[in-house]
């Protein structure tokens, strides 16, 4: 029973969905009081994550679980397949509003701000004094923003965060091949190793914030470059911990025994996510570093 | 082996009753369903709130509600109308045909399936409690434009919850039926085989994945604006108030696609079973359907065409807006020449893809009127726009919808509505409509600005005549209601085939389909494909 024409794979009532529904319901209740100061907010916040991660654990477990029992054809697998590359293709479009925000933002807005085109009076009127240039001193009103003295230069630390990220993409393919090969302890290595270069390199970015809010001045209240740059990277650094945590509970899989050569697609689904991580980040590193 | 998997016989369709059967279900029908109540209910929710703005509106000086709260009416009808009825509707729709078009038993990733309904609850309860904040409702219109938008009360951070909240049940919906006309299609049943509606929700799933996200950044960019100091539209801070608007109508004019190509759909499929002739030019629908999409990409500025562009930006867009046209002409001309030499009849669903053909049209000239981009310096934000979208969205898509339930309630149900109330339900809207939004041409091209409670005394008449339209289109609605329910209760046994004329899979089951469509593959040959 593995083609589509003997046997169709339909599951049976599940209640996970609604649960995750209620999750993220207290989630962004909790999220929208905590910013009308509601005291409760982080509470409920609180609850909501609570109850989300328990649904991923159970709906995850659930699929796990069938697909190691052998009840997966050809069909829902490529069904998974189908699913995982839209949702990154979803990713994909999120991300490129925000680039789309930073390439106005530096080839149209701030010039404009800066008297080009000739048409706009904002400049003339607004912020006669204001001259335009990426990314320093480009805050037309700086009494009401932070105002940073520098920005993290790209051939220091994200050159290094760029190489780390890079090499995680080989690594996982490296356990990819193993894994194809049969080879169980070089995949739970390259395994290991890629997750580990992944929570490296979020740990890095978490001290260069510290290091551009402390030392820098340079904040997500530092005008439009601040704002774009933490968007940005801050997105980013988001679904490079989404990633590593996935990548964290494949490796666990892959230990107790789970993935077999012709049958692994929770490897490669999370295999793909990290490639998308990856490159977003070569975009950001070009594009908000260092050009 | 266990019982979650199914042989082509084993039958089963035991499942939970009660509220467990819905809560907990991964039936694309019982999915369906939930679906097209959903969408039901909230049609009556955002009509009450239409009801409160034309009652408003219906003389001039202000009389029943303070514009504060008119305001915030006016944006909560939008959201409602398009987030809550007619995206919600048509995934009803979605859900309930297409196993049953492609010969499946059910749609790719049912559980997925499940949980993408039972968002949508959660979503309009964040939704509609702001009306009872402090502060009330959002009341930046549902374009939610800056730095307007900024000024929301409490009600601000709910808002872009409830969006986030249904975009992700979007995109999970869209996924879902990309997955199953990808993976679970009949043997046989090729792509150029599909029916219209699957192709027109193909397409349209494509445009929610692509666009929905980008409304996600748009809508955190307001958040992180107005609660964490970033200057993505604050000039002071080097941004700018204009970059939300492309941001938006990047996803915005995409979204109007993906409210009417589902209708296109369904009346490419109602047309020739009433004309009792196939599908004239499939191809061409086809082609043309993409290629609308395609373009609706490259659109979206002329949404903004006074707000300060490059001269090459305004002329680029009005181009692009105009080359829509195009494509849209062919599938309204092949609309027209598959009723050609038909032998009629005009049943209800016929009746209002009939009137669908004609009044989209009308808006789809006045948009042509708005896409020139010195004309919508006239035009722009007047009641002409709102004659506009009302003509492509109300006649347009909903009546697609309307049509869609009248056509497939029978096989759905296994009862025949009532035909007699169903036509007096069609005439009823069919005439009210016009009378609602007609004279807001008028109203617009003599200058009535949109989204104000008061206006000019100059004004009065038509929006007099425009509110008793209004009245007697929201009163019709309660008809449809009634129709349905009786249909449900009451309604006489329909056959399998129900319309002499209609072709397709779905014709092929029983009425009511069995709980998994089909169990074992049907095999899909020229002759049993499209309609
Ligand atoms: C036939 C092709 C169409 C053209 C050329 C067109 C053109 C336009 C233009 C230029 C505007 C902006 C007017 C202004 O604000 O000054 C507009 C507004 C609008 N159109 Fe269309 N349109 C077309 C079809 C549609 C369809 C099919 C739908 C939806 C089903 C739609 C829904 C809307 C909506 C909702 C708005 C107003 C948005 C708002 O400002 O709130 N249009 N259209
Ligand atoms: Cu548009």
């Amino acid at each position: 029973m593995s083609t589509s024409s003997s046997g169709y794979y339909l599951p049976e009532p599940s209640h996970w969905p609604i649960t995750g529904s209620i999750g993220l319901f207290s989630v962004f209740a909790g999220a929208a009081m905590w910013l009308n100061q509601v005291g409760v907010g982080p509470m409920v916040l609180g609850f909501g994550l609570a109850v989300f991660i328990y649904m991923l654990f159970g709906w995850f477990g659930t699929v796990i679980r069938e697909s190691e029992g052998g009840i997966f054809n050809r069909q829902v697998d490529v069904s998974f397949r189908w699913g995982m590359f839209w949702f990154i293709f979803s990713e994909v479009m999120f991300f490129a509003g925000f680039f789309g925000a930073l390439f106005y933002a530096r080839v149209l807005s701030v010039p404009w701000l800066g008297g080009a085109g000739g048409e706009l009076s904002t400049h003339e009127f607004l912020w006669p004094a204001f001259s335009p240039s990426w990314p320093m001193n480009v805050i037309p009103k700086p009494e009401d923003f932070t105002v940073y003295k520098e920005v993290i230069p790209a051939w220091g630390v994200p050159a290094v965060n760029t190489i780390i990220l890079l090499s995680s993409g080989g690594t996982v393919t490296l356990a990819h091949w193993a894994l194809k090969k049969n080879q169980r302890r070089a995949l739970c290595w390259w395994l290991f190793a890629t997750l580990t270069l992944g929570f490296l390199f979020v740990g890095i970015q978490a001290s260069e914030y510290a290091h551009a809010y402390e030392e820098l001045g340079l904040t997500l209240n530092s005008g439009i470059y601040g704002t774009t740059f933490f968007m940005l990277t801050g997105f980013h650094g988001l679904h490079v911990t989404i990633g590593a945590t996935m990548l964290t509970v494949i490796w666990a899989r892959a230990l107790s025994g789970h993935f077999k050569p012709d049958h692994h697609f929770g490897f490669e689904a999370v295999a793909w996510y990290w490639h998308f991580v990856d490159v977003v980040w070569l975009g950001l590193f070009v594009f908000v570093y260092w050009l | 082996m266990s019982d979650a998997v199914m042989h082509g016989h084993e039958h089963h369709d035991h499942h939970p009753t009660g509220w467990k059967r819905w809560l907990f279900t991964t039936n694309h029908k019982d999915i369906g369903t939930l679906y097209l109540t959903l969408a039901l209910v909230m049609f009556f929710v955002g009509g009450a709130m239409a009801m409160v703005i034309r009652l408003e509106l219906m003389h001039p000086g202000l009389q029943y509600v303070d514009p504060q709260f008119f305001n915030s009416m006016a944006t909560l009808h939008a959201l409602v109308m398009i987030f809550g009825v007619v995206m919600p509707g048509t995934v009803g729709f979605a859900n309930w045909l297409i196993p049953m078009m492609i010969g499946a038993p059910d749609m790719a990733l049912p559980r997925l399936n499940n949980w993408s309904f039972w968002i949508l609850p959660f979503a309009f309860s964040l939704l509609l409690l702001t009306l009872f904040l402090p502060g009330g409702g959002p009341a930046g219109g549902w374009t939610l434009y800056p730095p307007l938008m900024l000024q929301t009360g409490a009600a601000m951070p709910f808002v872009i919850f409830a969006i986030h909240f249904m975009g992700a049940s979007s995109i999970m919906g869209s996924i879902n039926i990309i997955a199953t006309i990808f993976n679970m299609r009949a043997p046989g049943m090729t792509f150029m085989r599909l029916p219209l509606f699957v192709w027109t929700w193909l397409i349209t799933s494509f445009l929610l994945i692509a666009t929905i996200p980008v409304l996600a950044g748009a809508v955190t960019m307001l958040l992180t604006d107005k609660y964490f100091g970033t200057s993505f539209f604050n000039a002071a801070g080097g941004g700018d108030p204009v970059l939300f608007q492309h941001v938006f109508w990047f996803f915005g004019h995409p979204e109007v696609y993906i409210l009417i190509l589902p209708s296109f759909g369904i009346v490419s499929q109602i047309l020739p079973t009433f004309s009792r002739k196939p599908l004239f030019g499939y191809e061409s629908m086809v082609y043309a359907t993409a290629s609308i999409a395609f373009l609706s990409f490259f659109v979206w500025a002329h949404h903004k065409f006074t707000v300060g562009m490059p001269l090459a930006g305004e002329l680029f867009f009005m181009y692009a807006t105009m080359s829509i046209a195009v494509p849209t002409g062919v599938k309204v001309f092949n609309w027209i020449a598959t009723m050609w030499r038909g032998s009629l009849t005009f049943e209800t669903p016929m009746l209002f893809a009939i009137a669908f053909v004609v009044l989209f049209t009308i808006g789809g000239f006045s948009g042509l009127m708005l896409g020139i981009t010195p004309a919508d310096f006239q035009y722009h934000d007047t009641y002409f726009v709102v004659a506009h979208f009302h003509y492509v969205l109300v006649t347009g898509a909903v009546f697609g919808m309307l049509g869609g339930v009248y056509y497939w309630l029978p096989k759905w149900t296994g009862h025949m509505y009532d035909e007699t109330l169903g036509k007096w339900h069609f005439w009823l809207s069919a005439i009210s409509v016009n009378v609602l939004f007609f004279p807001q041409h008028f109203l617009g091209l003599a200058g009535m600005p949109r989204r104000i409670p008061d206006y000019a005394l100059q004004f009065a008449e038509w929006n007099f005549i425009s509110s008793i339209g209004g009245f007697v289109f929201g009163l019709s609605q309660l008809l449809f209601l009634y129709i349905i329910v009786k249909c449900i209760r009451a309604g006489a046994k329909a056959s399998d085939q129900v319309w002499d004329g209609a072709h397709g899979l779905e014709w092929t089951l029983p009425s009511p389909p069995p709980y998994h469509s089909f169990v074992s593959p049907p095999m899909v040959t020229d002759a049993t494909a499209h309609s």
